[in-house]
């Protein structure tokens, strides 16, 4: 298929991992930070195929696994009133909650919708003039422009029963979060390609600079991940801590203007909570004031869902921080799994926990996953 | 708020086992064998049930008859390809031929909605008049009843086939032996791209229409070809991913898959890329794996190909001693990953 037989290529990635191994004097550990890039390198076996010192963390970069328990709890609320309308991206609905999950709410009778686009929540909130639509706007950057898009479309139109439950965030706080650890191993970073697209780069060059760390924005098809590696062993093995892009062909410095204008009229950054790891200051979006009237929390009384204690029944915030793997967890593909899953990077395909659960259980389990 | 000056691991309260049904426990995948599993194998078993195959195999007066049921709820139902009555009526001659049987007979149910147009519901029966015409199958008995507006959606369909097993062998995951070839009869993925791009209203640059046709013809002229047919399995739901782990379980043996090896239709790939699915784990309707010693894969392939069906059929993978219940894949790039079975559903990623 054009555009992705020729990122897949077996001759390329070897030529490529012939020059990483070329290249590599000693051992390095980078950290991919996008949840999409897990699951590609998974699926691929990447991570086997590089020399055995080079290690790929996985970052916090999955939008199923950091939305707080307290919003999925809230959205649950939500998808359980009869008056309302639940509108979710897929993946989220199987994400748990302190009680259930979006499906089990879905299965005793809520309104539970999934669909591909928020426009399409709504189109349903035009549709259905007599029920309240709400939005589960999650995501990173790079979901942003569509839910502020919907979110501006909503008050152009006057719909007046659409709103937005907001639990977005932001990458380069993570990231400095993850640095500032002290048990940070992360040497290298392969920057989320798509976030960038939206967003560009050039914010994250103070944060090569501080921390002294290579940033490569990488791509998602084996062939980027392959290259945005060899990139960045190679400012490590020159000394070297930079902003390199190796997604050129989607990504530019500046990224994309419109949308970073459309984000920022509808969202401003606020502190947020991240699930697993804690609260990261200015490290989210929320509503600003002029559209505070298309926010699902404030249109509802969610006052009874507040902060639930996470009990530490799982390593999710190790294995997001990058500390640990999943199968360094004693409850990996035992009491925890994709169908019963203790923490949420066991559900999304983009989880750590549940990329290593479908593609490299049989090495989990013999111990050889480094 | 301040950034965490060490870690805090957090997590969710367990989900231990769900207590209401969830759509994902029809889903063809893990969900749906542990229910199957707990409710039904428990309280109904039998050595004929206990097969685990698509249809059982019974001893009637001497004669080894094949057995199957299926119940159809596709939404729309009408779709490119096919409808719910072809789909009802290729769906249990399918089971059949996984048997290696003839079919015979089959009997049809209707459960309709009420307000359902009778034009539709003619379109529906026609459309199994000529499914069943075109599998050399009558429809001999049948069963009508409607429900309640908003009880059902539109009609669903249940079919059930007796067939006549010609045959000595043993088809069944426990005759699967390390050293078996695995053939695939033809590209994968059509039948569930087909009803998503429809249900979801996606437009790509053509029509998926849905690969539903009767798979009878090609099996039955591999067991006659004296092949020694090991195991048949169709893919419906669950996919290619799920029907490897079906019966890697049952012959408690493991599978490794060349991944590219299996033949998907460009536009399938496309749709796939598009919703974060992956083919091996979309539904099918008119394909099947067979196992055979490798010795005959050769002859057998060659006996499939005849058949306009099957004509892209051929060798995927190989059965190894082990370790059982294990399907691994060798990807693009040489590496080996674990093909897991499907586990719910496969729900449309975020970005």
């Amino acid at each position: 298929m054009k555009y992705v037989d020729e990122y897949r290529d077996p001759a390329a990635a070897e030529r490529l991992l012939v020059a990483i191994r070329g290249l590599v004097t000693r051992p390095w550990t980078l950290m991919e930070v996008c949840g999409g890039q897990t699951h590609a390198i998974l699926k691929y076996g990447i991570d086997e195929l590089l020399p055995a010192g080079v290690t790929l963390l996985h970052g916090p970069g999955c939008p199923v696994c950091v939305t707080p328990l307290e919003k999925i709890d809230r959205a649950i609320a939500l998808a359980s009133r009869p008056d309302v309308i639940f509108c979710s991206f897929g993946d989220m609905l199987r994400v748990p909650g302190t009680d259930c999950d979006l499906l089990s709410v879905k299965a005793s009778g809520g309104d539970v919708r999934i669909v591909y686009s928020p426009l399409d929540a709504l189109r349903i909130a035009t549709e259905n003039p007599g029920k309240q639509v709400v939005f589960f706007a999650v995501g990173f950057e790079t979901t942003a422009p569509g839910n502020a898009m919907a979110v501006y479309q909503a008050r152009r139109a006057g719909v007046g029963n659409f709103s937005v439950l907001v639990s977005h965030v932001l990458v380069p706080p993570a990231l400095e979060a993850v640095l500032d650890s002290p048990h940070c191993r992360v040497q290298g970073f392969l920057a989320a390609g798509h976030v960038c697209a939206v967003m560009g780069y050039a914010e994250y060059a103070p944060i090569a600079a501080r921390y002294r760390v290579p940033i490569v924005v990488t791509g998602f098809e084996p062939l980027d991940i392959l290259q945005g590696v060899y990139l960045c062993l190679k400012q490590l093995e020159e000394g070297r801590a930079e902003v390199e892009n190796q997604y050129s062909r989607v990504v530019s410095e500046h990224g994309n203007r419109p949308a970073q204008a459309l984000v920022s009229e509808v969202f401003r950054v606020v502190d947020r909570a991240w699930r697993g790891i804690g609260d990261i200051a200015r490290s989210g979006l929320g509503l600003t004031e002029a559209f505070a009237q298309f926010d699902a929390e404030r249109r509802f009384d969610l006052s009874q869902v507040g902060p639930r204690p996470e009990p530490a029944e799982c390593i999710a915030g190790l294995v997001l921080q990058g500390v640990k793997k999943p199968p360094e967890c004693e409850a990996f593909a035992g009491r925890c799994t994709p169908e019963h899953p203790l923490g949420a990077t066991m559900v999304s395909p983009e989880g750590a926990c549940a990329a290593y659960y479908r593609h490299r259980r049989l090495t989990a389990r013999q111990g050889k996953t480094s | 708020m301040s950034r965490p000056d060490d870690v805090s691991p957090s997590c969710p309260v367990p989900l231990s086992q769900y207590g209401h049904v969830l759509l994902a426990h029809g889903g063809g995948g893990r969900l749906m064998h542990d229910l199957i599993e707990r409710v039904f194998l428990s309280a109904f078993r039998n050595p004929a049930l206990d097969t685990g195959h698509d249809a059982a195999v019974v001893d009637a007066g001497g004669a080894r008859i094949a057995f199957t049921t299926d119940s159809y709820v596709v939404h729309p139902l009408f779709f490119p390809g096919g409808s719910i009555g072809t789909l009802a009526v290729n769906g249990t001659v399918n089971d059949l031929a996984m048997a290696g049987a003839r079919p015979v007979a089959l009997s049809a149910g209707f459960i309709i909605e009420e307000g359902l147009s009778v034009e539709v519901l003619e379109r529906v029966v026609a459309s199994m008049r000529d499914a069943a015409r075109e599998a050399g199958v009558p429809i001999v008995t049948g069963d009508t009843k409607v429900v309640d507006r908003g009880k059902g959606d539109g009609v669903f369909v249940n079919t059930a086939g007796v067939g006549l097993v010609e045959h000595g062998l043993r088809i069944a995951p426990a005759s699967v032996r390390p050293g078996d070839a695995v053939i695939l009869s033809g590209d994968v993925g059509r039948h569930g791209m087909a009803i998503m791009a429809v249900r979801e209203n996606l437009a790509f640059e053509s029509a998926i229409e849905s690969d539903c046709a009767p798979v009878t013809a090609p099996v039955l002229d591999l067991v006659a070809s004296g092949a020694e047919v090991h195991c048949l399995r169709d893919l419906t739901r669950g996919g290619l991913a799920s029907a490897l782990n079906e019966i890697a379980g049952g012959a408690r043996a493991g599978i490794t898959v060349e991944e590219r090896l299996v033949p998907v239709r460009e536009d399938v790939r496309g749709a796939c890329e598009i919703l974060g699915f992956d083919p091996m784990y979309v539904a099918n309707e008119g394909r099947f794996v067979a196992f055979v010693p490798e010795a005959d894969a050769a002859r057998a392939v060659d006996v499939l190909r005849r058949h306009a069906v099957s004509a892209s059929a051929c060798v995927i993978g190989r059965v190894a001693a082990g370790p059982a219940g294990l399907v691994a894949v060798r990807t693009a790039l040489g590496a080996a990953r674990v093909l897991d079975m499907l586990s719910g559903e496969q729900l449309p990623r975020i970005c």
